[in-house]
């Protein structure tokens, strides 16, 4: 959200994907958030992934509640519609809009206030409903807009830059999705745009519900000494666990992977992730040893990031379940929705 | 015991029961034997928020002249529960019949000097001819059906018609229903004199009718209007509305070899969720709506403000319960019409639909689509319990072929392109609606919808003037709304200086109040508004009577209150008339009101009654 229009200037020599949109075709208005947010490093992340998997511009659905981090769908792909919606409620707007039209990409930005707080309920049961859309949590443990409350994410003992002491203890978004039977889970950090960046194109091909909490400091509120959502400390204490490496429809996988250690999932679309264990013990297809692991580490005060959980074979997206036609609820005929006169006339039978 | 008139097709039956007893089958097949037989016929139904056990009564008012509201006597009670005798009792007219059941005679309690009371020992007879303790008491009910059968004239192959259509699948159920209406009718044929007094004729005036409830008409609407997104979460008394749009969606639109189906139904995990699936896919182009009552309205204000201000298409259905808070859920009112009308923060009007009858519910349902489209806002139809839960006699169901939904302004792709650059908020007809694009179309259709303030270029501001531009625009759209939604419906044939005002259900009773009150040498005028904004000619009206009865069901005069807000007519002009008790407003509360008010007037300015 912006004031000010970004100039649209494309140098010749910017590289070009197979649609020949450069990067800059995939950037938005300029951003008004503080200099040095986490948040405008995942802005990035996103616009980079969206340029290398040559997404439509038009076909991106971009939505959002209320928040530093929901004014972030205004900073990227321009080209495609956004939803800037009212707060905790932007999974219900999508869930509308998805239903409307299956044949798009959907992604939604949220905070830690506005999904683990407002609109946690929502968040829930986007989930449950394995809503097709990716999730995007930009997580800083604060309250921004409104100067520096904790959030639900805020983890006890943290402190805030007014000198209190979190007590409360965090709600983590990823255990919970874990728990709700999510079928992709991903942490990171928006200071690792080679983590994020790939697990973000991950999360556009996953058929279902795709979340990715990112630690995303504030610059302005949580950089603080005492943090524990700061850069310093985030940089310190989170743990790779599993690189997740996108390889796209045409392409080989060229580079060498030691047995053992690397897994290729092959995607809906025939897309593969090739999930690299960077801890041994970690098996992020089994949902109840990577719950457990995630939860021994943080116990650790360790975060570990990565594509924590895949099930690709989960069938229950829910226009699988709602057995929808391949054609967009938005553009079926008229003819296809009304029964006619004809057909009126029968169904008063029943009540003379 | 006083004698009474012989009353053809012309009196009402009340029958208290206990819920969960199966008693709604055995009124149903009373009303609609009676609308069989071509006599016009209306059924109430008085139901606990409750699952089984609790005291309910249905009220059926056999009614040769049409009428569709409550008239306020009974003429025969058919006591059921023990527990209600004695306000049953008294309830009965005086010269009317009390039927109940003397396996346990009470003749102390139900004694009354002015009616008849017939005894019949339903349970004993359905002891001695059923096994089994549920089907004993679910026969019982059916028992006294074949004793009204007997003792009103009813006919029984008709009956029989309509079981054997209701068991279609399950013959054997005929032959056990039609064993407990003949013990009922035998015993009555032996012991008492039949018909009564009160009795039913043949006629031929429900040719051309369907007995419908409110809520499955909106549903048809809905259907017909092309929706293919439902999502609600359950609510009395809106939850059969969706229901029914899901029976008929399952049988129409499904493919019979893919098993695809042409539509969603989503249950969400409350209303605001509901009303956010429903924006989104209106957003996104599809026609979704969803039902709720009162307390769910309450939830979606905030979305509300939302669709207002950042004018996404939205339909929602108000069946309206008793308030405030849960209030009564199975009892009837016209409470969230300011609610309704000015839902969420701010500067926020809404469109508002009142349907009168379910024949409404279903055009009014269908419009609905095609004006918040047009107008790229919510727009409510305010239903209510009495209507959407009751079966109503009303005119046959027509749709026209030739319709084709109104989707509003939206650009499609080529029209898109052709545009020097496409702005979203541009007022470029002077109607106060903007031209809107769908996602997928093209990135030069792209924008930017948001509830935070924003220039009529799309973008965020917080720029005074910029922001006035669009909120001065949504004031000429509003304009533009006035003149696309149904206008009142008037009646001044009476050439009266007094009006009746009234809206939504209110409507059967009124009209029969000003049958009453010609014939009593009142004429009246009446003015019936069908949807806010109010139409030019609603003030007009009101401008131009003396004294206008505004006649609705909540207790602090929610209509008059919009009347005075957006018409310039005079406050003191204005008399209400309120019915608010939870039962849907019969014709005497309103003539007797009207009666009163003036002669109160009389009373207290002989010479100049009208100016108060």
């Amino acid at each position: 959200m912006t004031f000010i229009a970004k100039p649209k200037v494309a140098h010749p020599s910017l590289p070009r994907n197979p649609l020949g949109l450069t990067r800059r075709d995939y950037e938005g208005a300029l951003s008004t958030l503080c200099a040095g947010c986490g948040h405008d490093s995942i802005t990035a992340a996103i616009v980079e992934a969206s340029w290398g998997l040559a997404l439509e511009p038009q076909n991106v659905v971009k939505l959002s509640g209320i928040g530093c981090s929901s004014k972030t769908t205004a900073y990227f792909v321009s080209g495609g519609h956004g939803f800037n919606s009212v707060h905790g409620r932007m999974p219900s707007i999508a869930m509308g809009a998805n239903v409307a039209n299956r044949n798009l990409s959907y992604i939604g930005v949220s905070g830690d206030g506005d999904t683990l707080s407002i609109g946690l309920g929502q968040f829930c049961h986007a989930i449950r409903r394995n809503l097709d859309m990716l999730y995007i949590i930009e997580n800083n443990g604060v309250y921004g807009l409104t100067k520096g409350q904790f959030s639900a994410s805020a983890d006890i003992g943290t402190r805030a830059k007014k000198g209190e002491t979190n007590v409360q203890p965090p709600i983590d978004p990823v255990l919970l999705a874990m728990t709700l039977g999510a079928s992709f889970v991903a942490r990171s950090f928006s200071g690792d745009k080679r983590q994020l960046v790939p697990l973000i194109q991950a999360g556009l091909k996953h058929r279902g519900f795709a979340l990715i909490d990112v630690l995303s400091p504030c610059v302005t509120f949580n950089d603080h000494e005492g943090s524990t959502k700061s850069y310093a400390y985030t940089r310190e204490h989170y743990e790779p666990a599993v690189q997740a490496d996108f390889v796209p429809l045409e392409r080989e996988i060229s580079v060498e992977y030691r047995e053992g250690e690397a897994v290729p999932v092959v995607m809906h679309d025939g897309s593969r992730i090739v999930l690299r264990k960077l801890d041994a013990g970690y098996d992020p297809t089994n949902r109840a040893t990577a719950s457990a692991h995630i939860q021994e580490r943080m116990k650790a005060g360790e975060y570990l990031t990565g594509l924590l959980f895949l099930d690709e074979t989960a069938q229950h997206e829910f226009h699988q379940v709602n057995s929808t036609p391949a054609r967009p609820l938005n553009s079926l005929p008229y003819e296809a929705l009304s029964p006619g006169s004809k057909g009126l006339e029968k169904i008063l039978s029943r009540y003379r | 015991m006083s004698p009474t008139a012989t009353r053809v097709n012309d009196f009402t039956i009340k029958i208290a029961t206990v819920n969960g007893t199966g008693s709604a089958s055995a009124n149903t097949l009373l009303m609609k034997s009676i609308f069989r037989s071509g006599i016009p016929v209306m059924g109430k139904n008085y139901f606990p928020s409750n699952i089984q056990g609790l005291p309910t009564w249905y009220e059926i008012r056999v009614t040769r002249e049409g009428y569709v509201a409550r008239s306020g006597r009974v003429d025969l009670m058919v006591a059921m529960n023990a527990e209600t005798y004695a306000r049953d009792v008294r309830e009965v007219a005086p010269g009317g019949y009390l039927v109940y059941d003397s396996t346990w005679p009470r003749p102390a309690l139900l004694k009354r000097d002015d009616i008849t009371v017939l005894g019949v020992p339903l349970a004993r007879l359905c002891n001695e001819s059923f096994n089994g303790v549920r089907t004993r008491i679910l026969m019982k009910n059916i028992c006294y059906a074949g004793v009204l059968a007997a003792l009103l004239d009813l006919d029984i192959a008709r009956i029989r018609e309509l079981l054997a259509e209701t068991y279609a699948k399950k013959p054997q159920l005929v032959e056990s229903n039609m064993k407990a209406i003949q013990l009922g009718y035998d015993y009555a044929r032996e012991h008492f004199s039949c018909p009564l007094p009160l009795r039913v004729e043949k006629m031929d005036q429900t040719a051309g009718h369907v007995m419908i409830d409110g809520n499955t008409a909106a549903a048809l609407g809905c259907l017909y209007a092309g929706a293919t997104v439902a999502a609600w979460y359950p609510i009395t008394p809106s939850t059969s509305l969706m229901d029914a749009f899901k029976m008929f969606a399952d049988r129409t639109r499904v493919d019979k070899d893919t098993g695809e189906r042409n539509f969603a139904f989503l249950q969400a995990e409350d209303e605001l969720a509901a009303v956010g699936m429903v924006i989104g896919a209106m957003w996104n182009g599809a026609r979704a709506f969803t039902a709720t009552s009162g307390p769910g309205i309450s939830l979606m204000n905030e979305f509300l403000g939302l669709a207002y201000y950042a004018e996404v298409p939205t339909v929602i259905f108000d069946i309206q319960r008793v308030g405030p808070s849960t209030g009564m859920p199975t009892r009837t009112q016209q409470g969230d019409l300011l609610l309704a009308a000015y839902a969420s923060h701010g500067d926020t009007r809404h469109v508002c639909l009142y349907p009168a009858n379910p024949e409404e519910c279903f055009y009014m349902a269908a419009q609905a689509f095609d004006l918040a489209e047009r107008l790229q806002t919510p727009v409510l139809v305010l239903s209510d319990l009495d209507i959407g839960m009751n079966d109503w006699m009303c005119r046959d169901l027509k749709w026209d072929d030739a319709y084709r939904p109104d989707r509003g302004k939206v650009l499609g792709k080529e029209e898109v392109l052709k545009l020097k650059k496409f702005y979203r908020f541009l007022d470029v007809d002077d109607d106060g609606i903007a031209w809107r694009t769908l996602p997928g179309v093209d990135p030069k259709a792209a924008y930017f919808t948001r509830g935070s303030g924003h220039n009529q270029y799309g973008a965020y501001t917080e720029d005074a003037a910029d922001y006035q531009v669009v909120l001065d625009r949504l004031l000429r759209k509003w304009a533009t709304a006035k003149r696309l939604v149904p206008r009142a419906l008037i009646d001044a044939t009476a050439d009266s200086k007094i009006g009746l005002v009234s809206l939504g259900s209110c409507d059967g009773a009124i009209r029969e109040a000003r049958d009453v009150l010609a014939r009593r040498g009142i004429a009246v005028d009446y003015m019936r508004v069908r949807a806010f904004p109010f139409s030019e000619d609603v003030g007009e009206f009101l401008v131009s009577h003396e004294l206008s009865f505004v006649i609705e069901q909540n207790r602090d005069a929610q209509l008059r209150s919009l009347l005075t807000l957006e018409t310039a007519v005079e406050k003191s002009k204005l008399r209400s008339l309120l019915h608010y008790s939870g039962l849907p407003i019969s014709s005497e509360f309103i003539v007797d009101g009207v009666l009163a008010e003036l002669q109160h007037e009389r009373r207290v300015k002989p010479k100049d009654a009208a100016h108060g």
